[in-house]
């Protein structure tokens, strides 16, 4: 079955880097970027506009949620990838900076030890393992973040891509890609900190992870990732390798007929996505103060892709907003009416396949331009 | 005073029995010693009463010199085990730390002849571990007045170990023999002690060699055996969650997240129907609740199926990934109102009497009813839905639909009906999964999501759109599982499993038994 998916969700493609398009971006740069800290910072504490020091980290955590659906959106709703074990990328990258923090805590530890964090210690570790080498380096740390994910992405990708493996086949293994990974960092010979992860940071680069500044710092950070995020991806998908995307998004065989290399642009776009995957978890880290082998959990990786729905798929910013307003949500029914946010949820996944395939942004585009245009992107064709 | 006599001693031993006891009367503590002993050797029951009553300070020396036990409130003559209470007793026997040690030796022999047969067996099993010449005798004995077969065939074992290191040339070579055709550790490792001993002839050496052997090779065949029958019971369990997902999945083309939900709304069905037994039918009729179980699980999750594929998952045919996304929400919606309605704590559901237990096959292997019921029960599913698919009328048009759906229509099948039931039929199957599960394990309303990543799996390792792929992908998945976990412990193993599948999907990305031409495509 061959779709009748839009040419192109963005329209022309000189449109990608309009003036426009910058007035918005800086905009709303600016807000996340100096209007949160300003508030923050220089709102007294009891007035109704006060942003108080706790919801600092909680806006840094969904930023990171929302650089993870963008990399989600830049592989599913371009390339039609639907990656159900990013959240494993996300852990590798948080396992990374969360093995950092660990060797900053140094004697602070309950039993003090200055080399051994302390599940090693409680485990009767003599030394450290040898994968724990050069984490006491940030530099180090911080290359692991990218490296880690992006070499998974970029040897299952090869191995998938090369034997065509597409469309649900791929959600299937990549699920129980990270199901493994779920399973092997439960185990606490694996030497990162079996079921209780890795917790209780003292510093980050010199600087106590508790304290506000550090935190508004980490927000900033994230800020920063994000938005060289989005532009990165909004660099590949508005590039003619986009449109190679876009088109083997919606009927493979006839792009490699074409003669493009199907494989090798998609092992790009998928291993550039876990590595944005693996920053926003490494950023996610030190925000919540806690990694654990949950993260790698099933559902949590299917979690993603509804955000991406909610917020309308194959549109990069649509990701974000989805991410955002989700966890939002989330935070207000889990604390409000515990009970009812999984149904909530649920009816998320059924209404924005059934009624609202566009999610959010398309919903607002349709309204925003009246002239007709194509449906919602819809992966068919040629998907298994 | 009243005496009773409650119980008839033969004469012969009457005499001995109460010539040991004025023994353990005696003043000299070696005297007391040898009569413990000898006490031992009797093999008569009421020794354990006189000699535990012993141990504890409670016999007590008569002034007319015969020997009592007391309790708290009376007095016995062990003898006669007459009520004596009226006697005044002066003198308790005292006893030391050796006499104390003799007597722990001489109870635990005389639980050979102990009126409860767990006890005898116990001490059967026992007398393997330190095997003695003393021990030889004493089961000679026991084995003469031993009636049950099960108990006597451990004695005689026993009685063989003790002669190992006790009897005769002969003796010991007919006992090497005889234990050379048992399959127990144990033994194997009294045969390397024998083997050991540094007074053997060559012959015995060998005969030693030869039963070791044998035993080594019987149990290898024995963990062999139970590693096999555990992977058919875990690829039983595995094919039972998957064969409803081969239909949805399989020859529909349906990704159903909520399919391992599916098969929790079974588990729930077996409970609701456990427990209205209990309620409202009399005690004898519960065995019967499964029974009803599993016709009710499967028309309740077969019309929850039939209502999901008409309210959504219509709507998203050819969009095998909106329908994934969309299948989970329902999935998280169904866990959720099941946690509502019945709370999160697992739910027990028990066994009837005819699956609890199980019986022994070979080597201390022991096959569990519950276990061997469901791979039955799995078989039979299996075979009744290929002779729907093959045979009915019904199985017709699915297929037919599944091949062409505009031919099909054309041909005058409402093809919308036969979605509806084909999803409700693999709904339904998931349900009587669900039953099946509740009887190896605990009820939860995540029961599902531990069986969907497996179920996937099996579905996609065997094949879309075969029932043999998915009959032969879920039992060598549950062998290999099964004989990977004692080499690699059983989360490794799990592990190594995933990892081979995602690989084998690299290798053959439609399944071990991919259909082949025209199906292939339009069936992906």
């Amino acid at each position: 079955m061959v779709s009748l998916a839009p040419a192109y969700p963005f329209g022309p493609r000189k449109s990608a880097w309009s003036p426009g398009f910058w007035a918005c971006f800086l905009a709303c740069g600016l807000l996340l970027a100096v209007a949160v800290p300003a508030i923050n910072l220089w709102m007294p504490p009891n007035s109704a506009a006060a942003l108080p020091d706790y919801l600092v980290p909680l806006l840094g955590k969904y930023l990171c949620y929302a650089l993870l659906a963008l990399s989600l959106d830049l592989i599913w709703g371009y390339a039609g990838i639907l990656s159900l074990g990013h959240g494993a990328f996300f852990a590798l990258g948080g396992y990374c900076m969360g093995m950092y923090l660990m060797r900053q805590i140094g004697t602070r530890g309950v039993y003090g030890n200055p080399l051994l964090p302390d599940f090693m210690v409680f485990l009767n570790w003599q030394k450290l393992p040898w994968f724990w080498w050069g984490f006491d380096h940030f530099a180090w740390a911080a290359a692991m973040v990218i490296l880690v994910p992006g070499l998974l992405a970029l040897v299952f990708g090869w191995l998938a891509f090369r034997s065509r493996v597409t469309g649900v086949y791929l959600s299937i293994i990549t699920q129980a890609m990270t199901y493994a990974l779920l399973l092997a960092f439960f185990r606490n010979d694996m030497g990162f900190g079996g079921n209780n992860g890795m917790t209780d940071y003292k510093d980050i680069l010199g600087w106590d992870v508790h304290q506000p500044a550090t935190r508004l710092a980490l927000y900033l950070a994230s800020v920063a990732a994000l938005g060289l995020g989005y532009l990165l991806c909004r660099y590949i998908t508005s590039s003619k390798l986009g449109r190679v995307l876009l088109a083997l998004r919606d009927a493979e065989s006839r792009v490699r007929f074409l003669g493009y290399s199907v494989t090798n642009a998609k092992l790009f776009v998928f291993t550039v996505s876990a590595i944005l995957a693996g920053i926003a978890g490494a950023l996610y880290v030190p925000q919540v103060g806690i990694i654990n082998p949950s993260e790698f959990s099933p559902g949590n990786s299917i979690e993603i892709a509804i955000w991406v729905s909610v917020g309308g798929r194959g549109t990069l910013s649509g990701a974000i907003v989805g991410a955002i307003l989700v966890n939002m949500a989330k935070t207000w029914l889990t604390g409000a009416a515990p009970e009812t946010w999984l149904f909530v949820l649920g009816a998320l996944f059924v209404l924005t396949t059934l009624v609202f395939p566009r999610g959010v942004v398309g919903l607002f585009r349709q309204a925003r331009w009246t002239r007709p245009r194509a449906a919602a992107p819809v992966v068919a064709g040629e998907q298994a | 005073m009243v005496f009773i006599l409650l119980a008839t001693i033969p004469p012969a031993r009457a005499d001995e029995f109460a010539a040991l006891l004025s023994g353990l009367a005696s003043d000299s503590f070696a005297e007391k010693e040898q009569a413990v002993i000898a006490l031992g050797k009797l093999g008569d029951e009421r020794a354990v009463v006189v000699l535990t009553a012993l141990k504890d300070g409670r016999l007590i020396k008569a002034p007319d010199g015969r020997v009592l036990v007391s309790d708290m409130t009376k007095l016995t003559d062990p003898t006669t085990g007459a009520d004596v209470s009226g006697v005044t007793a002066d003198d308790r026997i005292r006893v030391n730390n050796r006499l104390r040690g003799a007597i722990e030796g001489a109870l635990g022999q005389l639980t050979l002849f102990s009126s409860a047969p767990a006890a005898r067996l116990a001490a059967a099993q026992d007398a393997l571990r330190h095997p003695s010449a003393d021990q030889a005798t004493l089961l000679e004995k026991a084995i003469a007045a031993e009636k049950d077969p099960a108990i006597r065939a451990a004695m005689e074992q026993s009685l063989l170990a003790s002669r190992l290191f006790s009897g005769t040339k002969p003796e010991k070579l007919a006992a090497v023999r005889a234990l050379g055709t048992t399959t127990e550790p144990q033994i194997r490792n009294l045969l390397d002690q024998f083997r050991a001993a540094p007074d053997n002839d060559r012959e015995l050496q060998h005969a030693a060699d030869a039963a070791i052997g044998s035993i080594e090779n019987r149990l290898r065949l024995v963990s062999l055996a139970a590693s096999l029958f555990e992977g058919v019971s875990l690829g039983s369990v595995l094919l039972l969650a998957a064969i409803g997902l081969a239909i949805t999945f399989g020859v529909m083309g349906v990704i159903n997240m909520a399919h391992g939900e599916m098969i929790m709304l079974g588990a729930y069905a077996a409970y609701v129907c456990q427990q209205l037994f209990r309620t409202f039918l009399p005690p004898a009729w519960i065995d019967g609740y499964l029974v009803l179980a599993v016709p009710v699980a499967f028309l309740f999750a077969g019309a929850v199926g039939v209502a999901l594929e008409r309210s959504v998952i219509r709507f998203l045919y050819g969009r095998p990934l909106e329908t994934l996304l969309a299948t989970w929400g329902v999935s998280l919606i169904l866990q959720q109102a099941v946690r509502s309605i019945f709370g999160s704590p697992n739910k027990e559901v028990s066994n009837p009497a005819w699956m609890t237990g199980g019986f022994d096959a070979i080597g201390g292997f022991t096959i569990t009813w519950n276990r061997l019921v469901i791979i039955i029960f799995c078989l039979i599913v299996l075979a009744v839905l290929a002779l729907l698919l093959n045979r009915t009328r019904f199985g017709l048009h699915m297929r037919a639909v599944t091949q062409n759906r505009a031919m099909a229509s054309v041909m005058g099948i409402r093809s919308p009906r036969i979605d509806a039931l084909t999803f409700g039929l693999g709904s339904g199957i998931a349900g009587m999964a669900g039953v099946a599960l509740s009887q190896i394990g605990n009820v939860s309303p995540n029961l599902g999501t531990i069986y969907i990543v497996d179920s996937f799996l099996v579905v996609v390792f065997g094949g879309v759109g075969n029932l043999m792929g998915t009959l032969v992908g879920a039992l060598s998945l549950g062998i290999v599982n099964k004989f990977l976990e004692p080499v690699a412990g059983a989360i490794l193993g799990k592990i190594v499993v995933l990892v081979a599948i995602i690989l084998f999907i690299q290798r053959r990305p439609r399944g071990l038994f991919a259909l082949k031409g025209r199906t292939a495509e339009a069936g992906g």
